[in-house]
């Protein structure tokens, strides 16, 4: 950053601050209040996940995984499990991979909620907030319903799940779904098309389309700089290949293409397509037992494998290294919010300093996976 | 393209840059070192390849006396194929230039493989500790490393195997 | 506190000072917003829609000064170790800190190869209630707040602490 000329100022925000989503801090040099850089400061929550996976067994890793994006925890085991089966070359039973895809799914929506919530109190409005975590604490109940755990659940296991779905659970689910659907036109009324929400969001912090794929920004980000990408789709993996979903991009819907407005909406509009993934999966779900190949010892050949899966931040990838005993060489994993806030500096150049806080929370950045 | 067309291609434009090796898997290969950012370059640039995102990097430690070695996953999202490049490097000295400024991620990426293991990335504008503080000792995901007693003050309470803990 | 039997009028109550302010103290102690990890996701689900935490007089705060009780939620690590004594204090006094999770309190998951995890944070701040759990659910949150608020009301500001 070196010198500091004349009138500019470094501000210091974080690592305890409301708005950076955790402890992330962020060192800003201003002119006035103009942004000339920014130089995030990393590691503040560095929970030596690596070195964890190193230690202890295949199975063991998989909480882990969970603690490292814990709100999409669902996520980040699907990937883990997804990974870890292509390299022990194992096919798990039909009803597997759905019940897999209606947990995906549904904490897809939980996270994106959250994160639109959370967006909306970055910005200034509260009430969004809590009309989004009341109906994430439904699909919370159904998670708890299904194998016990609120946030942390290690569910997905090498070869199948740990728990079956209970017997009522797609009542319950669809039950859940048409309570849900109409409630998607409600917060648009409440924090999407609001002005104010609008005016701060629109034409701020500009991702252009080369600038995110060459910093490796993912998943809804990049898709709100219209790039068509989405791992679901392009590198289907368990059984999505077969449901009926759109990959929504951002338009430009009030602004720029590639605005902080149109991740936002974009995250919107996702949820809506799980909404219809899941009406699918849990119409087709077939019967069947979820533990018939679990394997009795995770023991994979010698080799690596690297496998991206979709995560709600976007490509979640797992590079996994085993030397033929039954803990892991190496474990790594590709955090999709970790290139997501690479970009922050070259973004907010120029802008005020609420725009970057406005910048931020559209990146939707979870501290826990990026230091790890 | 697939892998071994992939292979196919770098080997005839630029022979004798790939390193035999008989452990590395069909959609991996190894690159010599000292050419790695000409070969990076050409990766990204030729129309045929266009690795233009560089999905992941691992560091790995292929222990005790073995050398360090960086991973490269490259996916071109216009071909739609993806290619794993190894460089090894020397425990005692390991060294290799930085792409950082063809993939931008890369800068962040080198300097997280810098804090975990040490490889220093030539041609980086910016070489820091990213994870662990600056003041920070050792490379923790070498597999010799060993934790740090105490930290600015803090003890680190260790589990003893018989006498439970300290 | 009791109401004297219609010696004085029903909204009178006599205590004693002391006991007074310790009761007044225990009903709102704001809490500083200070999410680390997992549980603090746990803490907002506490604070928001279902749960409320607002009915038992906890207000969250964003700044430190203005704050009465720290919840340290989530795993606290090396490098955040010393930002976590200095933003104890900066808090005013009385000021009381709760361990959510087992993070906080011994390292959690990570106590074994966690080299750059805290293995309890209070090895850097006195701390008065520990909730267990990982992460703890909503309820064992305002349960542990609970218990705190007990703690506060036995609390005599006034009498003088016999070392
Ligand atoms: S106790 Fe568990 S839930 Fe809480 S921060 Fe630690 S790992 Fe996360």
């Amino acid at each position: 950053m070196g010198v500091v000329k004349g009138d500019q100022m470094i501000l210091n925000i974080g690592p305890q601050h409301p708005s950076t989503h955790g402890v992330l801090r962020l060192e800003v040099m201003t002119d006035g209040e103009i942004v000339s850089e920014i130089r995030p400061h990393l590691g503040y929550l560095h929970r030596c996940f690596e070195k964890h996976s190193e230690n202890v067994t295949y199975e063991q890793v998989i909480p882990f995984t969970d603690r490292c994006d814990y709100l999409a925890a669902m996520n980040s085991n699907f990937g883990y499990v997804v990974a870890m089966e292509e390299l022990m070359e194992i096919k798990v039973p039909e009803r597997v991979d759905y019940i897999r895809v209606i947990m995906g799914e549904l904490n897809r929506i939980a996270s994106h909620l959250l994160a639109l919530g959370v967006y909306g109190l970055d910005i200034g409005a509260f009430t969004p907030f809590l009309y989004m975590l009341r109906d994430r604490e439904r699909i919370l109940d159904m998670f708890e319903y299904t194998c016990g755990a609120r946030l942390l659940y290690n569910y997905m296991w090498v070869g199948g799940v740990s728990h079956d779905l209970p017997k009522d659970f797609q009542k319950i689910c669809i039950g859940f779904l048409d309570y849900f659907e109409p409630q998607i036109e409600e917060y648009n009324n409440l924090l999407t098309y609001n002005k104010i929400f609008v005016e701060r969001t629109a034409d701020v912090g500009v991702i252009p389309a080369d600038v995110a794929v060459s910093y490796g920004v993912t998943g809804p980000n990049l898709r709100g700089s219209g790039v068509k990408w989405d791992v679901r789709k392009d590198e289907p993996y368990s059984i999505y290949d077969r449901f009926d979903f759109e990959v929504p991009l951002g338009d430009g819907h009030f602004g720029t293409l590639g605005d902080c407005f149109d991740r936002y909406w974009v995250r919107m509009l996702e949820i809506k397509e799980s909404v219809k993934i899941l009406r699918q999966a849990l119409k087709d779900i077939p019967g069947g037992d979820v533990h018939q190949m679990l394997p009795k010892k995770i023991r994979p050949p010698k080799g690596s494998v690297y496998r991206r899966t979709e995560s709600p931040r976007g490509d979640l990838g797992y590079y996994i290294m085993s030397d033929g005993t039954p803990t892991p060489y190496r474990v790594k994993m590709r955090s999709p919010a970790f290139t997501a806030l690479s970009v922050l500096d070259e973004v907010s150049r120029g802008w005020m300093i609420s725009d970057v806080i406005a910048i931020l929370g559209s990146l939707d950045i979870v501290l826990g996976e990026i230091d790890r | 393209m697939t892998s071994a067309e992939i292979k196919a291609a770098i080997e005839s434009q630029h022979p004798g840059t790939i390193v035999e090796r008989e452990d590395l898997a069909d959609h991996q290969v190894e690159l010599k070192r000292d050419q790695w950012l000409e070969m990076a370059t050409f990766l990204k640039n030729d129309p045929n390849l266009s690795f233009d995102q560089l999905e992941c990097l691992t560091g790995v430690d292929t222990g005790e006396e073995g050398p360090l070695e960086t991973r490269y996953n490259l996916h071109s999202m216009e071909h739609r194929h993806k290619i794993e490049v190894v460089i090894s490097h020397d425990r005692e000295n390991p060294k290799v230039a930085s792409i950082e400024q063809l993939w931008r991620i890369g800068d962040w990426f080198e300097r997280e493989t810098y804090d975990m293991y040490g490889i220093v990335y030539e041609g980086h504008r910016d070489m820091r500790r990213i994870l662990c503080p600056d003041d920070w000792e050792g490379w923790p995901l070498r597999k010799d490393y060993e934790g740090q007693e105490s930290y600015h003050g803090i003890v680190v309470p260790k589990m003893k195997e018989e006498d439970g803990w300290e | 506190m009791g109401v004297l039997e219609n010696k004085f009028q029903d909204n009178v109550i006599v205590a004693s000072l002391d006991k007074l302010l310790g009761w007044a103290r225990s009903t709102s102690p704001w809490y500083f917003q200070f999410g680390l990890a997992c549980c603090a996701i746990e803490m907002m689900a506490s604070a928001a829609s279902r749960h409320d935490l607002e009915r038992i007089g906890m207000m969250p705060r964003s700044s430190p000064r203005q704050a009465d009780v720290m919840i340290v939620a989530g795993t606290v690590t090396m490098k955040m170790a010393l930002r976590v004594k200095k933003l104890y204090e900066q808090m005013a006094d009385p000021k009381y800190v709760i361990s959510m999770g087992s993070c906080a309190t011994s390292g959690g998951p990570y106590w074994q190869h966690g080299y750059h995890v805290l293995k309890g944070v209070d090895l850097v701040v006195p701390v008065d209630v520990y909730v267990p759990g990982c992460p703890p659910r909503p309820e064992a949150l305002i349960e542990g707040l609970l218990k705190l608020q007990e703690k506060i009301q036995t609390e005599r500001p006034l009498t003088r602490k016999i070392a």
